[in-house]
């Protein structure tokens, strides 16, 4: 991507230079994805699709474009583009299991046990065949238990299986006695090796896990925010460790149930995260389901302060993750990975609007038109949770400070009413009516 | 005449004669027993004292919660020489109509079950029993074939037998005019207008606070909220029947609704209760019925598609189906002007005939049945508890949606009080919709025989139901269709069809009741 050498010249929209904290009214975006998102970046005023090698000043691209483009992009300060660099350091599963250890011996040694162990919320975890023998310590160590493998690099559920014991995994094996040649014909694909949650939470015999939405707009210092809504996705059939093989039990990513031999697209397998937060506290209380949800907060804080240092901070980048969930029976959150491309594309109605809200949102707070003032709490459905400090709902001031109740400013679960909140923070696009 | 004392002892009379005999009797009469051994129970004031420790210990407010249960199912006494019809349903064209539609439905379900071959029951082979068992938290993964199964009737069928209606010493005019009624329901059943339905439900005015409006986000909790959740904790642990009764007028908080929908009903989950329901599940085990094939249709083409409700399938095979064969619920055709259908089998010795109650409860289930059950799945887990709850709030309430009968909380009485309401409120609606063949009855029936569960989104569902048990009456159900059509009376009057009527009215998913309910009721003009 070049800058345009003569000044005088117009592109498309009559886009002039700006400066810096002026917002644009016309705003050149490009899209790799076929998804809700072209929905939602042609749907808004003033946003036009650019191709091919045009100049950009918002790409919404996938990972692989990132990979190949990004080093050689220069950017000016306005332009804004989906990803971090190296986001991976989160999103795959062997290296965000090696941030999240490496950040809990940090906060043992600085700070305790005690604080250490807020960062328990990741199942034990081995990268294979790398640590192979330290596994298999920790395999021995808990005879009949169950574990699950799972590809590093890949999505969907593909890959992934259960395992009970050692000889399932041979392939794996870090063995030195194999000669050079073996090793170098069987190149063997990296895996995290995960210590299974047998007694996950169910709902009538049902497994799910919950997908949350977290933004993050700069790791230095850390921004981040939370989505209101977002859902709980069921297996199908109904949960029983008898047969680990079926896979259909166990992964509740929505493609692996869609090729489960009695899934009914018109079913649906998902509710809303406040359906399930009413069910749960009909069920057990709000103040046990209070601190269900501090704890959720917890992990997504935790896991990207154990990034924040590794992460190459860019003031261009943003990014949505879709964060997976698992609760157990004692209603213990459990991280089971962050994705970097959440899944955009709608399985229902309901679903779509929920991805065209929180995509919407999300442009709203990057924010090229320049409407906020970037002292806001929320925008829409997203709720600061995180600014280089907590942020708690009420204004911290003389009388508050130093009052133990003080309440994380996240709403998970909880009434979603963004238009009315929209309207009254943001002035409208120039040249378009209120509504 | 009979005059205010004499009904009281009949009354007192008749709560008595029900209660002996119960649980809650012999447990008094142990506890009254053992409690003699006590230092403080003296011999020259033994009535006293045991009265004391009664009170002291709880159980007198245990049968304080019995007694007002019964006086709640309990009919106002009639004369002393009615005969037992009576007190199902007074009038006898209505008794007439009932007896007809039974005939109907139990024709139905015998042509089925001879054109299909199957049993009306039957005794299942012992390998079969074993494989219930083993499968019964998983009856929903099964896939029988169910196909040649109808569902019996659904709510239309239901519907022309209502609008066929007619009092015999009712002139009724043919034109329509502004003075005459232009719905479907033809009888002339007295129902509260707006001003008497504002005097019933006063705790619903625009001054009082409740659940469902003064929990918006953006009300301070310390305005109502906290201080209401207070109360209803101090409630439940004063395990008072009508203080929860009075409490859920203004909602039931979520955390707390579970407890104080059982306070209410009187629905316990004691050990007598545990066993009855694992009697029951015995049942299912041994003997497979004709009616649960239709239990299984039912919850596969409606709860299972639900977006809320699929979740819980099998808890509703494991409730519905024991509900088909509880005895226990034959006690409410006493007051249900439906009576229980019989079928002959051969007798013992082979030779005559027997008539027996079949299925055993005496209800044969319609299509939509299983979402009497679905919202309940949200608040209990255990099954028997989940059932205890279930059968108590359909022997209150939910049967009057489907018999015919003059009560005020029947089904007749809502239709017509639906249709009253609009064509008083909404005349210029009403009038609309009826010349383009879209009677508004037609779109709000279903509504109403389902107290409008899989209508609503889930937590407004369980609102209205507050409501519900609350005033103890369904006639909120009739008033909320009502206000649902002058909610969307704007684009109602836009629509040219029955087709696009519907469209309009189609998904209710998005609206909040207690707003909905408190404008038509008290900011309406009279």
């Amino acid at each position: 991507m070049s800058k345009s050498k003569t000044s005088g010249y117009k592109g498309p929209c009559g886009y002039q230079k700006r400066k810096e904290g002026e917002g644009r009214n016309c705003v050149r975006y490009k899209c790799g994805l076929t998804n809700t998102i072209q929905d939602v970046l042609r749907h808004r005023p003033g946003w036009v699709e650019v191709k091919d090698d045009a100049e950009w000043d918002f790409n919404w691209c996938d990972v692989g474009w990132l990979r190949e483009n990004f080093d050689h992009s220069y950017m000016e300060e306005h332009v804004r583009i989906c990803h971090f660099r190296n986001h991976y350091e989160l999103t795959r599963k062997n290296l965000m299991v090696k941030n999240l250890k490496r950040h809990r011996k940090a906060l043992e040694r600085e700070a305790g046990r005690l604080e250490a162990a807020k960062c328990d919320f990741f199942p034990r975890t081995f990268e294979l065949p790398s640590e192979y023998h330290l596994f298999v310590e920790e395999f021995k160590r808990n005879p009949g238990s169950t574990w699950i493998m799972k590809p590093v690099a890949r999505s969907q559920g593909k890959g992934i299986f259960l395992f009970r014991k050692l000889k399932d995994i041979m392939d794996w094996k870090k063995d030195g006695t194999r000669s050079e040649e073996q090793r170098d014909e069987t190149q063997v694909e990296s895996y995290v090796a995960q210590r299974y949650i047998e007694n996950p939470y169910l709902i009538n015999g049902r497994k799910f896990d919950l997908r949350v939405y977290v933004l993050v707009t700069s790791y230095n210092p850390l921004k981040a925010w939370l989505y209101r809504d977002g859902f709980a996705r069921f297996s199908s059939t109904r949960y029983s460790l008898s047969s680990i093989d079926d896979q259909y039990i166990h992964l509740t990513n929505v493609a692996v149930q869609k090729t489960a031999p009695d899934y009914d697209p018109e079913k649906g397998c998902k509710w809303q995260i406040r359906q399930l937060r009413r069910y749960l506290t009909a069920k057990h209380g709000s103040e046990t389901v209070e601190t269900l949800f501090k704890d959720i907060d917890n992990i997504f804080v935790r896991s990207l302060q154990s990034v924040q240092k590794v992460i190459i901070n860019d003031k261009h980048c943003f990014e949505l993750y879709g964060y997976d969930i698992l609760l157990d029976q004692d209603l213990k959150p459990w991280l089971i990975e962050v994705n970097a491309s959440p899944s955009l594309t709608a399985s229902s109605q309901e679903d779509y609007d929920l991805k065209f809200r929180l995509l919407e949102d999300t442009l709203h707070i990057v924010d090229m038109e320049g409407r906020l003032t970037g002292k806001e709490k929320r925008v829409g459905g997203f709720d600061l949770m995180w600014n280089d400090g907590p942020v708690c709902r009420e204004d911290v001031n003389l009388e508050t400070l130093g009052s133990s109740s003080l309440k994380a400013n996240t709403h998970l679960g909880c009434v979603n009413d963004r238009e009315k909140q929209l309207c009254q923070l943001l002035k409208p696009f120039s040249g378009q009516k209120k509504t | 005449m009979i005059d205010e004392g004499t009904e009281l002892s009949v009354t007192i009379a008749q709560i008595v004669q029900r209660l002996k005999g119960t649980h809650l009797h012999s447990q008094l009469e142990r506890e009254a027993k053992e409690c003699l051994h006590r230092p403080e129970i003296k011999l020259e004031s033994l009535k006293e004292d045991v009265r004391n420790f009664l009170k002291e210990s709880g159980w007198e407010r245990k049968l304080q919660n019995a007694v007002y249960r019964e006086l709640n199912i309990l009919s106002p006494p009639g004369h002393p020489t009615a005969p037992p019809e009576h007190i199902k349903e007074p009038l006898v064209y209505m008794r007439k109509a009932q007896a007809n539609w039974e005939k109907r439905i139990l024709k139905s379900l015998n042509s089925m079950c001879t054109e299909l071959g199957v049993p009306l029951a039957r005794k299942r082979p012992v390998p079969e029993q074993k494989e219930m068992t083993n499968k019964w938290n998983e009856m929903g993964t099964d896939e029988p074939d169910l196909s040649r199964f109808r569902p019996v009737y659904a709510p239309k069928d239901f519907l022309e037998v209502l609008i066929g209606l007619q009092n015999p010493n009712q002139e009724s005019c043919d034109e329509p005019s502004a003075r005459s009624h232009w719905g479907l329901i033809q009888v002339p059943l007295n129902v509260p207008d707006i001003s008497q339905l504002r005097e019933a439900y006063p705790e619903l005015d625009l001054t009082t606070s409740q659940l469902g409006i003064d929990d918006h986000t953006n009300v301070p909790p310390d305005l109502f909220e906290y201080e209401h959740i207070r109360i209803g904790r101090k409630v439940l642990s004063e395990q008072d029947s009508a203080a929860a009764q009075q409490y859920s007028r203004q909602g039931c908080p979520t955390g707390l609704r579970a407890q104080l929908w059982a306070l209410i009903l009187n629905a316990t989950n004691e050990p007598e209760d545990i066993a009855h329901y694992e009697q029951l599940k015995a049942g299912v085990i041994h003997h497979d019925l004709l009616v649960d094939n239709l239990i299984y249709k039912d919850v596969k083409l409606t709860a299972s598609n639900d977006d809320y409700y699929f979740v819980f399938e099998d808890f509703l095979y494991q409730v519905l189906l024991c509900f088909s064969r509880d005895t226990a619920v034959l006690e409410h055709f006493n007051y249900n002007s439906a009576t229980p259908p019989k079928s002959c089998v051969h007798g013992k010795s082979g030779a005559e005939k027997v008539a027996v109650v079949y299925p055993p409860n005496g209800l044969i289930p319609f299509h939509g049945f299983s979402m009497y059950v679905a919202p309940l799945c949200f608040l209990y887990n255990e099954p028997s508890k989940l059932y205890s709850v279930f059968r108590e709030m359909y022997v209150r309430y939910f049967f009057r949606l489907h018999s015919i009968s003059s009560s005020p909380s029947g089904i007749v009485s809502l239709c017509l009080q639906f249709e009253r309401l609009l064509q008083t409120h909404l005349p210029q609606l009403f009038y609309h919709l009826r010349e383009i063949g879209a009677q508004p009855l037609r779109i709000a029936f279903k509504w109403m025989v389902r107290a409008f569960s899989g209508y609503l989104c889930t937590d407004q569902l369980l609102l209205l139901w507050d409501r519900i048990l609350g005033y103890d009456s369904l006639e909120i159900v009739a008033v909320l269709a009502a206000a649902v059509f002058a909610f969307r009376a704007e684009n109602l009057m836009e629509v040219t069809s029955l087709a696009s009527a519907e469209a309009v009215l189609a998904d209710l998913s998005t609206l909040k009741v207690m707003p909905l309910l408190q404008i038509f009721l008290f900011a309406t003009v009279i």
